[in-house]
């Protein structure tokens, strides 16, 4: 019986693993995101905990090449810019295989920060694994973490990537602005058309 | 003169893409007829969906007469559609199979196209609610992966 049940635990564990390089959206809304520690462009490694003066963070998975990415750089540029003072930073991660994408290694990245000037820290999570464990699956593609790095919103940053002057809904700050007032977030999980993340070939 | 002849060569160039809204896609997932729709989601940037076009185009060709709609949903820009999207559909010979998402706000129509979706390109559904079919693909199909999915749903049909 004993034999039965420590195959029966294999097997379930087995299946558990499988599902999970599969399952998309590994972390929810509600759920604690554990902390990482990646390279930033500046070759200095860095973990949320890390970050000074951060009351919550504005997760992106976001990279060099996709256009969609292009479309809100300098969205991103300018959330950082407003939420970093009041608590809340942008911490940019790019996911993507170099091989499969070589306009997105760090080398690149390095360029296009500094040619972008760009004011939030540029990490790279060269094996994946921040990517897998947060179950991002596409670039741009948003968490919003509080300050117990609880999932506070996933998806969208606003309803138009193509013409910012025309944003009707700013998904991402609502809810920014929901957690500072200390207010529900009223919409907790938006859908949005992205490149999906390359990922490494195995 | 010569402006005239380059705009009638344009406008003899220049195809006409159907663009949809999220409505369009309720009405192909309710469509009450014996028909497969093969909707994928793509964009001319996008390297994965470039490089399976093809056997959607080949998939067209062979089950057409088995009654298997092949649409081509592109997602790209607006702005796009002349400069990049246009020649893209010339290039690869898939007049005709292409319409245009207009809808802004994806968050509007990703869901109704499959919850499983999380809005990464490319995607394809595979549906015919006639006869209870409804699968997504999240994923870029290799080979003939897109073939074999489709005669798994759609045999002796």
């Amino acid at each position: 019986m004993k034999k039965v049940f420590a195959l029966l635990t294999v097997v379930f564990a087995a299946l558990t693993l499988s599902f999970q390089t599969i399952a998309p959206e590994a972390y929810g809304v509600g759920d604690k995101a554990a902390d990482f520690n990646l390279k930033n462009v500046d070759g200095k490694n860095v973990s949320l905990a890390g970050i000074p003066n951060a009351k919550g963070y504005i997760v992106v998975f976001t990279c060099n090449h996709c256009p969609y990415a292009q479309a809100y750089e300098q969205r991103i540029i300018d959330l950082h810019k407003k939420y970093a003072p009041l608590g809340y930073p942008v911490v940019a991660i790019n996911p993507n295989d170099k091989v499969a994408q070589p306009d997105d290694s760090f080398e690149k990245m390095q360029e296009r920060a500094k040619d972008k000037a760009y004011p939030f820290v540029y990490l790279y999570d060269e094996s994946q694994e921040v990517a897998h464990a947060f179950g991002a699956t596409r670039t741009p593609h948003v968490y919003l973490l509080d300050n117990t790095k609880t999932v506070r919103y996933i998806g969208a940053i606003d309803d138009d990537s193509e013409n910012p002057e025309k944003v009707k809904v700013k998904y991402l700050e609502n809810a920014v602005d929901a957690l500072l007032q200390g207010k529900p977030v009223e919409v907790t999980s938006t859908r949005a058309i992205g490149c999906s993340i390359k990922w490494t070939k195995k | 003169m010569l402006l005239f002849c380059f705009l009638v060569l344009q406008n003899l160039h220049a195809q006409h893409i159907p663009s949809i809204k999220a409505a369009q896609l309720t009405e192909w997932k309710n469509a009450e007829n014996d028909t497969l729709y093969v909707i994928n989601f793509w964009a001319s940037w996008c390297a994965p969906c470039v490089a399976e076009i093809p056997s959607f185009l080949a998939l067209h060709q062979k089950y057409a007469p088995q009654k298997v709609k092949v649409i081509l949903v592109d997602c790209d820009f607006n702005r796009d559609l002349e400069t990049k999207v246009k020649p893209f559909i010339r290039q690869k010979n898939i007049e005709g199979l292409v319409v245009h998402m207009a809808e802004k706000d994806p968050n509007t129509w990703v869901d109704l196209v499959s919850t499983e979706w999380s809005g990464a390109l490319p995607g394809t559904l595979l549906v015919c609610k006639s006869k209870g079919i409804h699968q997504f693909f999240e994923k870029k199909f290799e080979d003939d992966e897109l073939e074999l999915a489709v005669q798994a749903v759609w045999k002796n049909k």
